[in-house]
């Protein structure tokens, strides 16, 4: 019995491993911002206006279209992105570690400094929210 | 009864074990594996992060000085921040030097260049193409290879697969 308790216990942890990798990226971002005591919750509205912010040379929607529904295309190279929009790719923002990956680059890329959790919230917010009716502004 | 129960978690126990730690294994097995000698040489951590803005371009394309300053460079590279966690380019840069250009005996490898279409063995390779061949719209640019070269993304450039569009 005593073996069983162990073996079940071993088989439990892993499984926990397994499922804390699989966390969803918006927890620990959340965790971030509410550093910040004047956090009161991410806005898709404001996602929706950093995503066509201009910063020095490029936006997000330069490579990503204004419609993150749409597939992109590298603004330097050519190659096509698949949409961003969940409901377009479904395994958009299903990863956090590749969701902090990207934001840290094409943040630097486009406002050439890293986002605030408070803008990644906001952006991701903004993408989950976007379905097919919805009126891109 | 209470036996067989206990048998039956155990071994239900076990099978979950065995599926979770085999997992990292077996994707290890297959990254580690050897490519044949006339496949590309291949690895699915530099396929997924050199292969995400362009191409994964092949490493016999630079020598393995260059691919060194790349490696040291990504948070600059040509223009873009394209920097990776520690381990991941580690990885990355023992399979790209391991797999480099090798130069001919008594020849020095020009280590200093980042660019492949800076490079000697390229333009002469691509001599015949014209300007305005690269700038058309099917082509758009020298970072696009699989515009004539249909295997490219497989690492495959094979002098009769090519076409020109």
């Amino acid at each position: 019995m005593k073996r069983t308790a162990s073996i079940s216990t071993l088989a439990a942890l892993l499984l926990a491993g397994s499922l804390a990798q699989a966390a969803d990226p918006l927890e620990a971002i959340t965790a971030e911002a509410r550093s910040d005591k004047s956090f009161t919750g991410f806005s898709a509205e404001r996602g929706a206006a950093l995503w066509r912010r201009q910063g020095k040379d490029w936006s997000c929607s330069t490579c990503h279209t204004t419609d993150p529904r749409k597939a992109g295309r590298h603004t330097v190279t050519g190659k096509p992105i698949r949409p961003m929009a969940p409901v377009s790719n479904p395994d958009r923002l299903t990863d956090s570690t590749k969701v902090e990956k990207w934001f840290k680059r094409n943040c630097r890329d486009v406002f050439n400094r890293e986002c605030t959790a408070l803008e990644k919230g906001d952006v991701i917010t903004w993408l989950r929210s976007i379905t097919p009716s919805s009126v891109i502004p | 009864m209470k036996n067989a129960r206990h048998r039956q978690r155990l071994s239900a126990a076990t099978a979950l074990c065995l599926v979770v730690i085999g997992m990292p294994l077996a994707a290890h097995a297959d990254g580690a594996k050897k490519p044949a000698a006339t496949s590309p040489a291949t690895n699915p951590v530099w396929q997924e992060e050199c292969g995400s803005c362009h191409i994964a371009y092949p490493p016999r394309f630079l020598p393995a000085q260059s691919w060194r300053s790349m490696m040291s460079t990504l948070d600059r590279h040509f223009g873009t921040d394209a920097s990776l966690d520690p381990d991941t380019a580690a990885t990355i840069e023992t399979f790209l030097v391991q797999n480099a250009k090798r130069s001919k005996p008594g020849q020095k490898p020009d280590g200093s260049i980042l660019r492949i279409t800076e490079t000697k063995w390229f333009r002469s390779e691509h001599d015949e193409i014209s300007g305005a061949k690269w700038k058309s719209p099917a082509v758009g640019s020298a970072a696009n290879c699989g515009a004539c070269h249909p295997g490219a993304d497989k690492g495959s450039y094979r002098e009769r697969d090519i076409k020109v569009p």
